[in-house]
């Protein structure tokens, strides 16, 4: 029986997978930011979901809504990761929480928590997609999560977190070949073409959580 | 890789510790191990003054940590190495050196360091604290075009604090002091050069390998890659080969007065920086300027990058006022 709505303990689910995750792919994260980067965006991304996974653990409050646990994750990734990585990541999960204080989310309430933090993420980095950075695996994500809800209206929450995982892994892909205008990576110019971007790597692994997080 | 540290993970936190140590009766640092970690100078908030607020990543030393204290930065946050300190941080050091007059925050301009402090003047507004922010960008080696983020915040950051600490000690209001820190930034230029690379200790390896004959110039202060990679020559041909592109980018004439400045990126020795400095000046009053005001030293590194830098400032005689004001830092001292 797949489900048909997302509650806070989906919420907690979801960071502490995506901690497990990040954990995980620090050294793939931090070689692709040697690359075309200054090689920190793995160990910047251990070090706030190490403190997001401890965070989380504890089980749902009574009574929590899914915003209050992504509030919750906005404020320690704002105040953990730095870099770049640190407010874009936290705006975005500030801006859904904005539109998610509800006790559960459905189908239409996580397309649109989903759109809130892609438009967070360029207002507060003033990058759009196609110029190799992480809005292009969030931006493909809620393309992909606004088509699947219009060619079907009953889509469940786990489709729209299957195509938004599918679409942000192609987007994060499709950075490869790109030259990068923003960041780091925009120093060099032609020569960031041919490497993927790492931070939309990090968001890649991010939506792909919150698939695996309503899924098991 | 062989370094003065403990473990990777604590070597900012273990340098911060000492610094602390070492300058008590300049310099506070706040909530060393746990919480938002700030510097300040010992008497903030300071009644009637401007506060001046910087940071950025940990590794430049003594920028930015080495240069709080009077006539200077009010407070200087620092994050890990190489990595934009954080909203919370920089929110945090505004609250404890505002007395009211509001506070000028100079950024360098990278994208993290930028948004770090975008949020954190954010927050500040809506605690009814009135910030401003100028950004420094003097690295020429960056093209700068509307595709790119602009250029890189480099050794210039340290003329713009000095001069933009001076008018706030003199009592200047902070769109006076915003105004003259804008006008450094504006007229500042740079250009750096590496030997050899620096290793950030928890990576273990130089984010750029040269090889022993090689020199890269436009070298970023984190490694990043610069211009081009020439074959290893003498310091005459490697400091017209900064000078140049400095001049191109900011032409100087027989009125203008130049501060010239040349830093250290972190392993060379002051010597080689002096017979630096003896090819540059030279090369730059060519052009009819006058060299005004010089400082040599190791003032914004990366680590144990081998390398220097050429910074010009164009300077006019307020300018020159505010750099000769006393000042009392742990890097700076007059």
């Amino acid at each position: 029986m797949p489900l048909t709505s997302l509650d806070a303990t989906w919420a907690r689910k979801w960071a502490s997978l995506s901690a497990d995750a990040m954990i995980a792919a620090k050294d793939e994260l931090t070689e692709l930011d040697r690359q075309i980067g200054d090689g920190d965006h793995g160990i910047n991304m251990e070090r706030g979901f190490t403190v997001l996974g401890q965070k989380v653990q504890a089980d749902a409050d009574p009574g929590e809504t899914v915003g209050a646990v992504l509030k919750l994750v906005a404020a320690t990734l704002m105040s953990t990761v730095g870099g770049a990585a640190g407010p874009l990541y936290g705006t975005a999960f500030l801006r859904a929480s904005r539109v998610s204080d509800l006790s559960v989310l459905h189908t239409a309430d996580l397309v649109t928590a989903l759109q809130a933090a892609v438009e967070g993420i360029q207002v507060r980095g003033h990058a759009k997609p196609g110029e190799k950075t992480m809005v292009d695996a969030w931006d493909a994500a809620v393309s992909a999560a606004v088509a699947v809800v219009e060619d079907n209206p009953e889509a469940t929450v786990v489709d729209v977190l299957t195509v938004a995982a599918d679409a942000a892994d192609a987007g994060a892909e499709a950075t490869v070949p790109l030259v990068a205008t923003k960041g780091r990576a925009s120093y060099l110019g032609e020569r960031s073409a041919g490497h993927m971007d790492p931070g939309a790597r990090s968001s890649a692994i991010i939506l792909r959580m919150a698939l695996e997080a309503a899924q098991s | 890789m062989k370094k003065f540290i403990n473990t990777a993970e604590r070597a900012a936190q273990d340098s911060l510790a000492g610094f602390a140590m070492a300058h008590p009766h300049q310099v506070t640092v706040h909530n060393l191990t746990e919480g938002p970690t700030f510097i300040t100078r010992n008497d903030v908030p300071v009644a009637g003054k401007v506060a001046v607020v910087s940071g950025g990543g940990t590794g430049h030393d003594p920028l930015h940590n080495g240069f709080v204290g009077p006539g200077m930065l009010d407070a200087a946050v620092p994050g890990p190495t190489f990595t934009s300190p954080t909203p919370d941080q920089i929110f945090e050091a505004i609250r404890a050196v505002d007395s009211g007059c509001g506070v000028l925050l100079i950024v360098k301009n990278y994208t993290g360091d930028v948004l770090n402090f975008e949020v954190a003047a954010e927050l500040a507004e809506m605690e009814g604290i009135t910030t401003s922010t100028v950004l420094v960008a003097d690295d020429v080696a960056v093209e700068n075009s509307t595709h790119t983020v602009g250029r890189r915040g480099v050794a210039g950051t340290l003329l713009v604090e000095k001069i933009a600490g001076a008018a706030a000690e003199r009592g200047d209001d902070l769109a006076a002091v915003t105004a003259i820190a804008q006008r450094v930034s504006d007229n500042i230029r740079s250009m750096g050069v590496a030997l050899e690379g620096s290793i950030v200790a928890a990576i273990g390896k130089p984010g750029i390998e040269l090889d022993h004959d090689e020199a890269e110039i436009g070298i970023g202060i984190h490694g990043e890659p610069g211009r081009r990679r020439v074959p290893m020559t003498t310091a005459a041909e490697i400091t017209a080969m900064l000078v140049e592109p400095v001049l191109e980018d900011m032409p100087l004439s027989s009125d203008d007065d130049v501060f010239l400045l040349v830093n250290g990126m972190g392993a060379t020795p002051l010597g080689e920086l002096y017979i630096v400095f003896g090819e540059a000046k030279p090369l730059i009053e060519a052009t009819g300027a006058t060299v005004k005001r010089s400082l040599v030293g190791s003032y914004v590194t990366s680590l144990n990058m081998q390398g220097v830098s050429v910074t010009t400032l164009k300077l006019d005689n307020e300018m020159i006022n505010l750099w000769d004001a006393p000042v009392h830092t742990p890097a700076l001292t007059w």
